[in-house]
């Protein structure tokens, strides 16, 4: 069993927002990067399936120099080697390209993703790289179970799930429930320092898309309470202020 | 002597279940002088990782733990994964050949939580297997590293007599000749020992006939050796401590440590260990300084949060830069240790300087909470009466100053 899983780069979740170049830019000054949570299940899952099925787990990061810390986490995690495409992850596009160019030539039987970044949230790098490679996606399992040359998977879908199989190769993109995230053991860690991490140089692409400017949400208002006797002034304020009847 | 003593029955039972609160712990590290940027990529993923394992595994405990006043056997095993035991060891004896930068951070984030896990791992790792790796013979060190480093074994470190503390070279633990050849006879009793009441094995600093210091290893279920524990603390609840009591304990020869002799033995583990603490008990003081900086920007009074006090900012920016001072404090002293050039006085300076700078924020972070201050919701108090053992143990704040004292002037005040 060989697995590839993609792993990005991205900004701990509590990090204040702030942009640069005229709110062209995100401003990555003091910031936290951690790996993109749901790869991380996508990780830990392709470990506990190569660790009672034998294989092994690659990971893939298109991403510049400062993405290798996470990606010596994924190695401490576990995984066997890791790939770095050296290019900043401009689009879903670009990255899912890029990805495929280096796979197609790999013969991955299974690639993993997260379902979405937890940064800009795109969520089509599964789908794209189905594309690209000529194999089936499917997005957003829950749970996989794999056996020789098949897949059985759980997806959410509206009120309920739904089950699948699917034969290899093919690509998923990880849900919460996947996996129970692992922290990296002593033993890990060690190991992380010595395992291959190749940088593989970006191969040509067309830019598909440009950030024009990126705009913070409104601050939140503050709350008013009204106590039960005034319903009038509520009615009032819902009215006139909020405008919402 | 003035503590109970329940021979054969140790509050250290696995099978315990402690309560776990679903109260989510933020710690974050307090970094004003951006000293993050001194630390490798790797010590940084170390810190991650304890810290996560902390937050999953011993934050939510925690309080019940030191309610209960029971050493939770089962985080061991988690313990040891993380490399809690003996990090700075080298690898071919199953340790962790890391710095002693990642050793300070792994000792510092564990004792963020509680000083006494932090103890437990301090006397595995620098008092038990440093003894070992450094003055045993190979044969010992095969047999005994690899296991502590997992552990499957578990030590205590036995210097402290009831009669003799800060003034080790009286001991009166001693051992003798067996007359067979093979073994020696070891009595006395030592007092306060750390992870006694379960532990595995025993270094024990015992006088030998010609009334030198020599360090001993005794296993458990030896005859004649008996681990009362220690109840009744107010102090390291977390912790089991308990006695180490030597009946005419029949011991190999081959247990003695062959290389080393006289008090330079243990100091030399109490280096190691004290450099631990200096990391560690300014993690106390850094959990204090979160928790009160997060109340207090959160507790309204007066229509306003307390943060916006001018005597709670003289609190909290006190604190900071104290901390931030002790940061770099054991950060150069950290480096200092990696290349072998830390001196005794260093290490104590760097001790006495952060626990008495953790106890005093502890005190000062705790006023902040007001009457919350006080419960077991907030981690302040427990850090409070744990840093009252860590400012006695490992030399007294006294003794540290007495160590200091005559490196400066070179002058002898101990006697
Ligand atoms: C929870 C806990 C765990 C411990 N774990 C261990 C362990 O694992 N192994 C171990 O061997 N020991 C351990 N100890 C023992 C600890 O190291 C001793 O308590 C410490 O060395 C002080 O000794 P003492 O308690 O006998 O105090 P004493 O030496 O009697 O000191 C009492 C007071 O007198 C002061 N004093 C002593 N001599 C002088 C002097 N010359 N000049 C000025 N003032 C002086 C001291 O500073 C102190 O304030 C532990 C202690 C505690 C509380």
């Amino acid at each position: 069993m060989k697995i590839l899983v993609c792993i990005s780069n991205v900004p701990d979740t509590t990090t204040k927002i702030t942009f640069t170049d005229n709110n062209t830019k995100f401003n990555k000054t003091g910031v936290q990067f951690i790996i993109n949570p749901y790869d991380e299940l996508a990780l830990t899952r392709a470990l506990e399936i190569t660790e009672k099925l034998g294989g092994t787990v690659t990971t893939v990061t298109v991403g510049l120099i400062d993405a290798e810390p996470s990606i010596r986490k994924a190695l401490a995690i576990g995984a066997n080697d890791s790939v770095r495409i050296n290019a900043d992850p401009i689009d879903a596009f670009f990255v899912a390209e890029q990805i495929a160019e280096f796979a197609k030539s790999e013969n991955f039987d299974l690639i993993l993703t997260g379902r979405e970044g937890i940064d800009y949230n795109s969520g089509q790098v599964c789908g794209l790289l189905g594309e690209f490679l000529n194999i089936t996606s499917v997005n957003i399992i829950s749970k996989i179970e794999m056996e020789e040359g098949i897949a059985t998977m759980e997806r959410d879908i509206d009120g309920g799930k739904e089950k699948l199989s699917c034969k290899f190769p093919f690509v998923a993109s990880a849900q919460k429930e996947l996996a129970e995230p692992r922290i990296p053991n002593m033993r890990g860690i060690m190991a992380a320092r010595t395992k291959p991490l190749k940088v593989i140089e970006a191969s040509n692409s067309l830019n598909t898309s440009e950030t024009i400017g990126f705009e913070l949400p409104a601050a939140k208002g503050g709350v008013k309470l009204i106590s039960v006797e005034e319903t009038a002034k509520l009615i009032d304020l819902l009215h006139n202020e909020a405008k919402i009847i | 002597m003035a503590f109970c003593h329940l021979q054969n029955t140790t509050m250290t039972e696995a099978s315990i279940d402690f309560f776990r609160s679903n109260k989510p712990d933020l710690y974050n590290h307090p970094d004003f002088y951006l000293m993050d940027e001194l630390l490798t990529d790797e010590h940084k993923l170390i810190r991650q990782s304890v810290r996560d394992w902390v937050k999953k595994e011993l934050s939510p405990i925690i309080e019940d733990v030191a309610q209960k006043a029971i050493f939770p056997m089962h985080i061991i095993k988690g313990l040891a994964d993380i490399g809690a035991f003996g990090p700075q060891l080298p690898a071919e004896y199953g340790c962790g050949g890391l710095d002693y930068i990642s050793y300070g951070i792994i000792m510092q984030e564990l004792e963020r939580c509680d000083s006494g896990v932090r103890s437990t791992a301090s006397v595995q790792g620098s008092l038990v297997m440093y003894p070992i790796y450094k003055f045993a013979s190979e044969a010992q060190k095969r047999k005994y590293l690899p296991k502590l480093a997992k552990g499957e074994l578990m030590g205590c470190f036995g210097l402290t007599e009831p009669n003799h503390g800060s003034n080790p070279a009286g001991m009166t633990t001693n051992f003798r000749d067996a007359g067979d050849g093979k073994n020696v006879i070891l009595n006395g009793a030592k007092m306060w020992i750390s992870n006694s009441p379960f532990a595995d094995i025993a270094v024990v600093w015992a006088k030998n006939e010609a009334g030198k210091i020599k360090g001993i290893v005794v296993e458990r279920g030896m005859e004649g050796f008996t681990t009362p524990e220690t109840h009744n603390k107010w102090s390291l609840r977390t912790s089991a401590t308990g006695e180490l009591v030597f009946n005419d304990v029949k011991v190999p020869i081959e247990n003695i440590f062959p290389d080393v002799e006289g008090l330079k033995g243990p100091l030399t583990c109490l280096n190691s260990a004290r450099y631990g603490i200096s990391w560690g008990a300014l993690g106390a003081a850094m959990d204090c300084y979160d928790t009160a900086l997060r109340y207090a920007k959160e507790r309204q009074q007066f229509g306003r949060p307390i943060a916006g006090f001018q005597l709670q900012q003289k609190k909290l920016a006190e604190m900071i830069t104290e901390i931030t001072k002790a940061q770099l404090l054991v950060w150069r002293l950290g480096i200092l240790m990696n290349e072998g050039r830390a001196t005794p006085a260093q290490i104590s300076m760097a001790k006495r300087n952060n626990v008495a700078l953790a106890l005093d924020v502890a005190r000062e972070a705790r006023q902040i909470l007001g009457g919350m201050g006080i419960t077991g919701e907030y981690p302040i108090m427990r850090h409070m009466m744990n840093l009252e053992s860590v400012v006695t143990y490992e030399g007294t704040h006294d003794i540290h100053l007495l160590i200091l004292g005559m490196e400066i002037t070179g002058e002898n005040a101990f006697m």
